[in-house]
C-alpha cells in the first residue's frame, strides 16, 4: 500500500504509483511505527480496538461468537452506508438526503411491486432506477448552481420525507407498504439482500460480506483507480483540478450517484428482511453515515480520507451501540453513554494523529 | 477537458434503467402471489350521510410523521365526518409548541368544533383557552386522560395508558411470564413510558427496560437480539407499537431465544402474525374509536347538545385484548387499515 490516500495535491490522470520516491529533502524519512501512525485510518482503528477491549473486559456475553454477529451487523447496514457517504465527503460534499433515501428506494420497490403485482425484481431494478436519479439529482443541483451540498440536500432530505408520506398514502391507504412475502422473486431477493449464512455454529447476516466487499472494492478504486485519484483532487482543489483536466462534473454528480446506489441497497435490505416498510422511518440516520465517515477519519473540509476508515468508524458505533446493551448498564443513560463513547473514541484517534504527524 | 463521454453516460443511464424495467414489466414479471390482487377483495363499508348543515372540524394530533397508529386515527375521524355531513381539517406536529399554533391555525379559521391531543397539556393550556372564549368546543382524545377535565373540554376518549399497562401486566401474569424487556422505541416520551410503568406494577416477575432506535429498524433488531443474548433468563418481549412487535419476533429467531412477544397496538401485519403465532398478543386501544368519536362527539354537541361521558368522565376505548382467541374477527377489519 503507497501513502497515496494522503494524496493532497495529486492531481494527475495517471493512478497514484508507489514509484520512485522523491526525497528533495524537504520531508526526513521517518520511523515506520509513525509513519504508519500518520495514516487516517490507524487512529480510528485504535479507537475501535479499544471500544472491543473494553466491552471484552465488562461485557461477558460479548465474548460469545454470535455477539459479535450481531454487532457486526448493525455495524454492516450503517457502515455500507457510511462507504460511499465518506467517498462524497473526500470528494468534498456531503449528502443529508441518504437516511431518508433508503426508506424511498424500500418504498418504491414495495409498493411497484404489490401495487402491479409484479415480480419483486422488477420493483427492486426501478428502485435501483430512483435511487441512481436522486443522486443524479442531488449532483447536477450542487455543481449546476454552485451552492453548498448542506443546503441542496437538506432540500431534498425535506422532499423526500415527504414524497414518501404523501405518496405511500396516496398508493397503499396506509402509511406503511403492504406486505409482499408471498411474492414471486421474494425469497430470491432475500437471498441476495437479507440471508444469513452460518459459521462455525454462528449465523452471520450477509450484509456483513457485502459490506467488506464493497469496502474492499471502494479501497481498489481509492488507491488505484484514475477515478479514485479524482476524488481526492475535486475534494482537495477544485478548481486546480478543473485546470489540470479532471472531470469535476462528472465526478461530483456519481459520486452523488454512489450514495443513491448505497441507499438502493440498504433500502432492499430493509424491505427484504421486514416484508413492510414504514414511510416515516430513516430521519437521523444521514447523521450516524457522516458520523461514521468522519470518525474513520474523513474530512469535514474534502480531499482526504479512507475507505477502510469508515468501515472501523461504523464498526466502533455498532460496538458501542450494542456493547451498552450486552453489558446490562442502565438504559436511561443510553444515548449519554453512547455519545460519551463515542467522542472518547475520536479523541483517541485525534490524539494518534497529531502525535504521529508531530514535527 | 474531457466530458464528453461522462456526460452521455449520465444523461443515458437513468433512461437504461428505466427501460430495462419497463421491458421487465411488460415481458411478464407479474406475480403470481400475493399483490394488489389478492387485496381487492375486501371493500369499505360505507355508512348513510347525515342531512345537517355543514360544519368544519379541526382534528390536531401530536402524530409523528409516518406513524401506521397515527394513520388509523385520522381514518376513523374521517370516516365520521364523513358521516356527519363534516368538513375534516386534519395536522399535526410532534412538537408542543407547533402543535399549539395548529390550534391557533384552526381557531383563526372559525372553525366550528376542535380535537385534539394533550401529549405535553401544560403547552395547549393557554390556546385551549383561546378557543373557549372564541366560542369552539374542544374535545380530547388519545393523551391528556388526567388534564381534560382541568382544561375544560367537552369529553376525552382514549385509554389511560397506566391502565392499559396494568392490563398488560395482569393479562402476562396468566402467561407464566418470569422476566420480561419493556422495549421503548422513543426515549422520553411520556405516554410510552407509562406503559412500561404500568407493565412493571402488576407484573409479578421482573421488568426491565430496553431503548432502541424507532427510526431505524436494523438497528432495532439487532439491540433486541444483543438484549435477548445479554440476559437469556428474558422469556417475553413486550414492545410499544406493531411494527416493533413484529421485528421483536425476528431478534428472538436471531438469538436463538425462546422468548414469546407481546405488544401494544395493532396493525394488518401484526394481526397476522397473532394469528400464526409469532406474536402471543396485542392490546389495543383503538385508535380508529378515538378519532370516529372525538368527531362525532363534536357533531352530537352542536346538533343536539350531547355530552359524551356525560362531561364528567373520559370515554375509554381501550385496553381491549387481541389474541388468538378472536384475532380472527380482527382480521377482516384490520386489512382495510382500519384496526
Amino acid at each position: 500500500m503507497s501513502m497515496a490516500q494522503h494524496a493532497e495535491p495529486a492531481v494527475g490522470t495517471t493512478p497514484p504509483a508507489s514509484g520512485p520516491k522523491d526525497t528533495d529533502g524537504r520531508t526526513a524519512r521517518r520511523p515506520l511505527a509513525l509513519r504508519l501512525l500518520a495514516r487516517p485510518e490507524v487512529g480510528v482503528f485504535l479507537g475501535a480496538a479499544a471500544v472491543l477491549v473494553f466491552f471484552l473486559v465488562v461485557a461477558p456475553s460479548v465474548r460469545q461468537g454470535s455477539s459479535m454477529a450481531t454487532v457486526l451487523y448493525q455495524s454492516s447496514t450503517i457502515g455500507i452506508m457510511a462507504l460511499p457517504v465518506a467517498l462524497l465527503m473526500i470528494g468534498g460534499e456531503f449528502d443529508l438526503s441518504s437516511g431518508v433515501a433508503v426508506i424511498s428506494s424500500a418504498l418504491t420497490a414495495s409498493m411497484l411491486s404489490y401495487q402491479l403485482t409484479l415480480n419483486v425484481w422488477t420493483g427492486v431494478i426501478v428502485a435501483l432506477a430512483v435511487s441512481l436519479a436522486i443522486g443524479f439529482f442531488n449532483g447536477w443541483m450542487v455543481v449546476k448552481t454552485g451552492l453548498p451540498s448542506f443546503l441542496i440536500t437538506l432540500g431534498t432530505f425535506l422532499i423526500l420525507q415527504g414524497v414518501n408520506l404523501a405518496v405511500t398514502k396516496l398508493v397503499t391507504g396506509n402509511v406503511a407498504t403492504d406486505d409482499i412475502s408471498d411474492m414471486d422473486g421474494f425469497n430470491q431477493a432475500r437471498k441476495v439482500f437479507a440471508s444469513s449464512f452460518d459459521v462455525g455454529g454462528v449465523q452471520v447476516k450477509i450484509t456483513v460480506v457485502w459490506w467488506l466487499v464493497f469496502a474492499a472494492l471502494a479501497t481498489w478504486v481509492l488507491l488505484r483507480t484514475r477515478y479514485g485519484n479524482w476524488i481526492f483532487a475535486v475534494g482537495g482543489n477544485k478548481e486546480s483540478a478543473r485546470a489540470v483536466g479532471v472531470p469535476v462534473t462528472f465526478t461530483k454528480i456519481s459520486l452523488f450517484m454512489l450514495v443513491g446506489f448505497g441507499a438502493w441497497f440498504v433500502g432492499m435490505h430493509n424491505l427484504f428482511s421486514f416484508n413492510t416498510v414504514q414511510s416515516g422511518e430513516g430521519i437521523g440516520n444521514e447523521l450516524i453515515y457522516i458520523a461514521a465517515a468522519v470518525i474513520g477519519g474523513c474530512l469535514l473540509t474534502g480531499g482526504a480520507g479512507s475507505a477502510i476508515g469508515p468501515v472501523f468508524g461504523a464498526f466502533m458505533f455498532g460496538m458501542v451501540n450494542q456493547g451498552i446493551v450486552y453489558a446490562g448498564w442502565n438504559p436511561d443513560w443510553f444515548k449519554a453513554f453512547l455519545g460519551v463513547m463515542l467522542l472518547g473514541a475520536v479523541l483517541i484517534n485525534l490524539w494518534v494523529q497529531r502525535t504521529a504527524t508531530r514535527r | 477537458m474531457d466530458r464528453s463521454s461522462p456526460s452521455r453516460f449520465r444523461r443515458t443511464a437513468p433512461f437504461v434503467a428505466v427501460a430495462a424495467a419497463a421491458a421487465l414489466t411488460l415481458a411478464g414479471c407479474a406475480s403470481a402471489h400475493g399483490g394488489k390482487k389478492a387485496e381487492e377483495a375486501a371493500q369499505n363499508a360505507s355508512a348513510g350521510k347525515a342531512n345537517t348543515p355543514r360544519m368544519t372540524v379541526a382534528l390536531v394530533t401530536h402524530q409523528a410523521p409516518g406513524d401506521t397508529f397515527w394513520d388509523t386515527v385520522r381514518k376513523g375521524a374521517e370516516a365520521a365526518a364523513a358521516k356527519d355531513n363534516i368538513k375534516l381539517v386534519y395536522s399535526s406536529d410532534p412538537n408542543a409548541g407547533n402543535q399549539a399554533n395548529l390550534v391557533q391555525n384552526a381557531i383563526d379559521q372559525k372553525v366550528d368544533g376542535i380535537a385534539v391531543t394533550l401529549a405535553k397539556p401544560d403547552a395547549m393550556k393557554s390556546v385551549i383557552g383561546k378557543a373557549q372564549q372564541a366560542g369552539i368546543p374542544v374535545v380530547g382524545l388519545n393523551s391528556g386522560l388526567s388534564d381534560w377535565k382541568q382544561l375544560g373540554l367537552l369529553s376525552f376518549f382514549g385509554q389511560d395508558e397506566s391502565v392499559a399497562g396494568e392490563a398488560f401486566g395482569d393479562k402476562l401474569n396468566t402467561t407464566g411470564a418470569k422476566k420480561i424487556v419493556c422495549v421503548i422505541q422513543e426515549q422520553g416520551n411520556v405516554g410510552l413510558t407509562q406503559r412500561c410503568d404500568g407493565v412493571r406494577k402488576t407484573f409479578k416477575g421482573t421488568t426491565e427496560t430496553l431503548y432502541v432506535n424507532g427510526t431505524d429498524m436494523p438497528s432495532v433488531r439487532s439491540t433486541i437480539t444483543a438484549k435477548l443474548k445479554q440476559d437469556n433468563s428474558i422469556d417475553t418481549v413486550v414492545t410499544l407499537g406493531a411494527p416493533f412487535a413484529l421485528t421483536a419476533a425476528q431478534s428472538v429467531g436471531d438469538a436463538g431465544s425462546k422468548a414469546k412477544v407481546a405488544t401494544f397496538d395493532l396493525n394488518k401485519d401484526l394481526v397476522k402474525a397473532v394469528q400464526n403465532g409469532s406474536v402471543e398478543f396485542a392490546v389495543d386501544q383503538q385508535p380508529y374509536l378515538q378519532g370516529y368519536l372525538a368527531v362525532d362527539a363534536l357533531w352530537l354537541y352542536k346538533n343536539n347538545g350531547n355530552y359524551s361521558g356525560g362531561g364528567v368522565q373520559p370515554v375509554l376505548t381501550g385496553p381491549a385484548f387481541v389474541d388468538k382467541s378472536n384475532v380472527d374477527k380482527v382480521a377482516e377489519f384490520a386489512a382495510k387499515g382500519t384496526r
